[in-house]
């Protein structure tokens, strides 16, 4: 690793537990409302929903938009263990969202590899198709609750640890599309066909990305259904999928910290604008359409925004300049 | 008898899809674009015949001609959507024009719930005439007109295609655009053409549509739109009759799930199918292979 990524690394390290600490001290504090902690929950979930629909939207290049599907099977998969009570407190809710995520990800893999053989448009029909099942049958099974809903989920919704769990899901997810693996799916996205020639194995990556992203989602679901301590299955309908698609369209495809800011903004904004709810939607898809026309990578493109390379424009700016 | 009155209510809804899934096709084949909207441009439909058929009634006219109005207005529309979002995008990647689509698909749905609330609404019937008997069989006179109307309709699409110079200009468009564009055809219009094409099938559908399930509300598009896009697949994207006969087939699996199995479990035997044959055959049921060139 060269020293500018570990100075970056470190940087970015100290910055997110001073917000933590901050955050927790103003929550400890009552400076922040309950409201207001319970919509930074809402980010929290927002980002990492929107950074794992990112490796199949932005990084692997293949759009889905049945996301909410995935977040529902790992919801109600972490609902279902809590409530066996297996294990109690804060291990049991860990292990939940774990079970949840690997639940979302085994119908990762079982929906990724008939789908994935198709691309482009039809695998965004076939994810729309595969959503719409997996709502229909939580409906039609009674031990999901059915259509009336899971109730009785042991409800967690401690801020600082469900910043933690993002922060850790985050980075995950970025050091593994930093990766070898993660160069081979941002191979796919540019030439399918040249990646493959050049011995990438494309079937197996394009899964493999596909998987990854359902486990995130299933994990974020899992947060989720913790959080509301109850769940249905219209929660997490085309339009739940959309909202998540427009984060990381507006953001830029490809881009962590574009996902990730325009989940802060487009969580907020609604909060802020309750007023005017009812245009949400329209100016929502006002966005996507303007986006795609006049600005098709989203706001930050496949950029990623650093604090390090900030400082270093401004602080070592003459050092630059002696330099060359 | 049971029996076949389920096969001949799949067949009337099936006739619906095919109809919107025309649309579908012509636009794929065309244009490569899902047109998400192409649903929605149905519940505009619905709801322009639905306020026109006051005014139709008090001038004395028979209903069924508020399929007059929402042609006109739907085929404007279809034209509009395609000069203001589409044609920008003519040479983005893929993946922008699906989202576009999407964008502009959320738009007529809020856009309409905002002006006409979410409200279902219930629609007046649409063909008056006692229902006709053969041997027992009671049909509807809508069942009836929508069968024979689908059918007339895509034959004389085909021959439209087949045999006219507009048709052959969408043919050889969608064959290969810019070779098209070489030999003189002007895309620009052959495009916005297919498009008026589809949004027209598509405002015939509504009234057929709200013929058979007498309401009308901003969301109804999304689904239907969704099942005809598959009865599309399901027939080979980009082939007009295997659209007809994937909407066929469709809406009496559908049907016939309906009468026999599970109703709450309809739409996920229609997506199974969709998977199904995209597993088995991608390309559709009468598709052809094509190899993709490097």
């Amino acid at each position: 690793m060269d020293k500018t990524k570990k100075w970056s690394y470190l940087l970015t390290f100290i910055l997110v537990t001073i917000l933590f600490f901050a955050l927790t001290g103003l929550i400890n504090a009552r400076i922040i409302s309950r409201y207001q902690s319970s919509i930074m929950i809402l980010i929290c979930i927002n980002i990492i929903l929107a950074v794992s629909l990112n490796i199949t939207v932005g990084c692997l290049g293949q759009i889905t938009i049945g996301h909410a599907g995935f977040m529902s099977v790992g919801a109600y998969a972490a609902a279902l263990f809590s409530k066996a009570g297996f294990v109690d407190g804060l291990p049991g809710y860990i292990l939940a969202l774990i079970v949840g995520g690997i639940i979302a990800g085994i119908i990762g893999i079982i929906i990724g590899i008939p789908a994935l053989r198709l691309n482009g448009d039809y695998l965004a029909i076939i994810t729309l198709a595969f959503g719409e099942i997996i709502r229909v049958l939580i409906e039609y099974f009674d031990f999901t609750g059915g259509a009336q809903g899971l109730r009785g989920i042991p409800r967690f919704n401690n801020f600082s640890i469900i910043y933690i769990i993002m922060v850790a899901c985050v980075m995950m997810m970025y050091s593994l599309m930093t990766s070898r693996h993660g160069r081979a799916i941002l191979s796919i996205r540019d030439d399918e066909i040249a990646s493959g020639a050049s011995g990438v194995n494309t079937t197996y990556y394009k899964t493999f990305a596909f998987t990854v992203s359902a486990v995130f989602a299933g994990i974020a679901g899992g947060i989720y259904g913790h959080n509301l301590g109850i769940l249905g299955a219209r929660q997490f309908d085309f339009n739940y999928s959309i909202n998540i698609l427009v984060m990381v369209v507006l953001g830029g495809m490809g881009s962590f910290t574009g996902s990730i800011i325009s989940a802060i903004v487009l969580t907020i904004l609604p909060e802020v604008l309750r007023e005017f709810s009812d245009y949400r939607m329209i100016v929502y898809s006002l966005l996507l359409i303007l986006t795609m026309i006049f600005r098709p990578t989203g706001l930050l493109g496949r950029k990623e925004f650093q604090i390090s390379k900030l400082v270093n424009k401004f602080i070592l700016k003459k050092k630059e300049g002696t330099n060359e | 008898m049971e029996f076949l009155l389920q096969i001949i209510n799949g067949l009337q809804i099936g006739s619906i899809y095919a109809l919107v899934s025309l649309g579908y096709t012509m636009v794929y084949g065309i244009a490569q674009l899902i047109n998400f909207a192409h649903g929605d441009i149905i519940m505009v439909g619905a709801y322009i015949s639905l306020f026109s058929i006051p005014v139709f009634s008090r001038m004395g006219l028979p209903v069924w001609l508020t399929i007059a109005p929402a042609i006109v207005i739907c085929v404007l529309l279809g034209m509009l959507t395609e000069r203001v979002a589409y044609r920008p995008l003519r040479n983005s990647p893929r993946i922008s024009n699906l989202i576009t689509a999407i964008g502009v698909s959320l738009l007529l749905e809020n856009l309409f719930m905002k002006l006409f609330t979410p409200n279902t609404r219930a629609f007046p019937k649409v063909f008056n005439q006692a229902p006709l008997s053969f041997g027992g069989l009671h049909l509807n006179y809508g069942t009836i007109v929508t069968i024979f109307l689908t059918i007339i309709l895509s034959v004389g699409l085909q021959y439209f295609m087949k045999k006219t110079k507009y048709g052959k200009a969408m043919m050889a468009t969608s064959e290969d655009y810019g070779a098209a564009k070489l030999v003189g055809i002007n895309v620009d219009n052959t495009i916005q053409l297919t498009f008026a094409i589809g949004s027209g099938l598509a405002a015939i559908a509504s009234v057929l549509y709200v013929s058979a399930y007498p309401q009308v509300q901003p969301l109804m598009g999304s689904m239907l739109g969704i099942k005809a896009f598959i009865a599309a697949v399901l027939g080979g994207i980009g082939i007009l009759p295997g659209a007809v006969l994937g909407g066929f087939i469709l809406g009496i699996v559908e049907s016939l799930t309906r009468a026999y199995l599970s109703s709450q479990l309809a739409d996920a035997f229609v997506f199974a199918i969709l998977i199904i044959v995209l597993l088995v055959k991608p390309t559709g049921i009468l598709g052809k292979n094509i190899r993709e060139k490097v």
